[in-house]
């Protein structure tokens, strides 16, 4: 009998959430805001979804219901990419600041 | 692109979302670990791209929307301030969370663009697994929005509870459930849409009853929502990027709640269940407080008892963010440095509204990471300190913690400020913390009140140590 590629998909989900575990718990405490603020950025890789949404088409020449979904999905998403990505570079950014100071001295 | 070669570059992306957190595991490799993030995701964007069908007319609005929002989205990065990150990342949530419910619903609608099966002849498992997707993301988004109401203070932060309120979201619970599993059999467009606006609804009514104190558990709650929902979209979708990531992200955001729980030593369903800190026992200690009294002191006192101090801990709390003392705190720590005064920052795990949110405040102000430190690492110095200055902190430092079994705070750890010789408390009035409970420290011998706004009262520290 075939295994279903449910079964694979699963495997890849569970065997994810252990890597997540065990890769969250070494994160140091100090770093626990840009933790939060980089795994909301990546979890906007439902943009992939997004642009399924924004392309697919029934009829060549209409903007379906389905795409304008799709188009307000990506901007959210967008949002979120560019936001999250960019304020977490931002915030550590400042842990770095520090060190230099730190060895000017 | 061949279906084949999109799901091992989705695979790469996944790895490299593993890096991006894996870099967090110390600031000097946490720069990298970003570029690994934004590498990932400009990879799994491109890849979408080459593997749908491109038509002229979309392919405008696709570029016009990642464009609006890669405006507002950089705008906002820009122009943030460190103090309102934890209101961000709620809205960011919430944006994760629609953007999760507008996909899925898109391919209610449009299924066979998904290989999903025809309009209402979805295939089984994928129906399943969008509903648990669509549930999940609705949840997030309307829940991580009565979140950011709450912090940024367009809502009160005190619990909002009525009766039966734990009923009520039991049978909701169960309603989406059993609607979830009633779309194997029919998949109309009504149960459809009532299962999303039911999902609204409980995320909106598990949030209200939490209050403002418990408000890094929710947040870090959200996360973990974000992180099933985009897990749920990644299963209907059959997408292995969004599969890893949602399943990272749902595990970091489980592990923040756990930590936060921990740290104010209460049980999750307790968080949830919310209704902490009352109106009716923080009045009853309020009372006791006029009773006793206190010493009071001023900025000179304060600045003449560090000056003098060989060792001074600094416990920022939240009240430290309100006031955004950060840089005038920086300020006085250097004049206290060229005094010779040897000075560490004290973190509480649950220190202000977000996991981490003192730590990136006094980054803000140049404070360099190897003089901050977690509970565990300074809690024995204190007793070897002369002065703590314990700035915007309250219920973090309460030994009731320790000895009262009957307080709702006993048994959280805290920061055993009472052992230093002398406390300085920063603090605008003898008002208890979140929890309700007053603090006995305020009525030492060896403790002095500042009662001031906590950036006030360091600039006029400051100003009393030249």
């Amino acid at each position: 009998m075939d295994i279903d590629p449910f079964i694979f998909r699963l495997s890849i989900f569970v065997l994810s959430i252990f890597i997540g575990y065990f890769v969250v718990w070494s994160v140091t405490p100090s770093l626990h805001t840009p933790l939060m603020s980089v795994t909301n950025a990546i979890s906007s890789v439902i943009i992939v979804g997004a642009i399924i949404a924004s392309f697919s088409s029934s009829n060549v020449n209409t903007i379906s219901f389905s795409n304008i979904l799709g188009f307000l999905a990506v901007t959210l998403a967008a949002i979120n990419i560019f936001g999250g990505f960019l304020v977490t570079q931002r915030m550590l950014q400042m842990y770095k600041k520090k060190e230099k100071k730190k060895d000017k001295k | 692109m061949s279906a084949n070669l999109s799901s091992i570059f989705f695979l790469i992306t996944g790895i490299l979302f593993i890096l991006a957190l894996r870099g967090l595991s110390s600031p000097e490799t946490s720069r990298m670990g970003n570029l690994f993030g934004i590498t990932g995701m400009i990879l799994a964007i491109v890849v979408s791209i080459l593997s749908v069908d491109i038509l002229f007319n979309n392919l405008l609005f696709f570029i016009i929307a990642l464009s609006i929002g890669g405006i507002i989205g950089g705008f906002i990065a820009f122009k943030i301030p460190m103090t309102a990150m934890p209101q961000l990342v709620a809205c960011f949530h919430s944006l994760v969370g629609l953007a999760a419910v507008l996909v899925a619903v898109s391919a209610y609608y449009n299924p066979e663009s998904f290989g999903l099966g025809n309009f209402q002849d979805i295939k089984t498992a994928s129906i399943i697994e969008m509903g648990l997707g669509v549930s999940i993301g609705a949840i997030t988004f309307t829940g991580s929005i009565i979140a950011f109401l709450k912090l940024q203070g367009l809502m009160s932060g005190s619990p909002i509870t009525f009766p039966g309120q734990h009923y009520l979201n039991a049978l909701l619970g169960a309603s989406i459930i059993f609607l979830i599993s009633y779309l194997i059999l029919n998949q109309s467009v009504q149960i459809f849409w009532t299962l999303i606006i039911l999902s609204f609804l409980i995320g909106f009514l598990i949030i209200i009853p939490i209050g403002g104190a418990d408000m890094p558990v929710v947040i870090s709650m959200l996360n973990s929502y974000s992180g099933w929902a985009a897990a749920g979209i990644g299963f209907t979708l059959e997408n292995t990027a969004l599969i890893i990531t949602g399943a990272l992200v749902g595990s970091s955001g489980a592990i923040l709640s756990y930590i936060m729980c921990k740290g104010m030593n209460r049980s999750f369903l307790n968080v949830i269940l919310g209704g902490f800190g009352t109106d009716s026992s923080s009045s009853n200690n309020k009372e006791k407080g006029e009773q006793k009294p206190v010493k009071s002191g001023n900025a000179e006192d304060a600045a003449f008892l560090m000056k003098n101090a060989s060792s001074v801990i600094i416990v920022p709390g939240y009240g430290m963010a309100v006031a955004q003392a950060q840089h005038a705190l920086r300020e006085m720590v250097d004049k206290l440095k060229k005094n010779d005064v040897k000075v560490s920052y004290a973190i509480h795990p649950v220190a202000g509204r977000m996991p981490g949110h003192m730590n990136v405040l006094l980054a803000e102000a140049n404070v360099p990471y190897d003089e901050v430190f977690e509970l565990d690492d300074i809690n024995n110095d204190f007793a070897n300190t002369d002065v703590a200055y314990v700035i915007g902190a309250n219920d973090v430092t309460n030994p009731v913690a320790k000895t009262d079994p009957k307080s709702p705070i006993f048994g959280m750890p805290i920061l055993d400020v009472e052992k230093c010789k002398s406390v300085l408390f920063v603090k605008r009035s003898m008002s208890p913390g979140y929890a309700g409970v007053d603090n006995e420290l305020f009525y030492r011998d060896n403790t002095l009140m500042l009662f001031a706004d906590a950036k006030k009262m360091t600039e006029d520290i400051v100003k009393n140590l030249d």
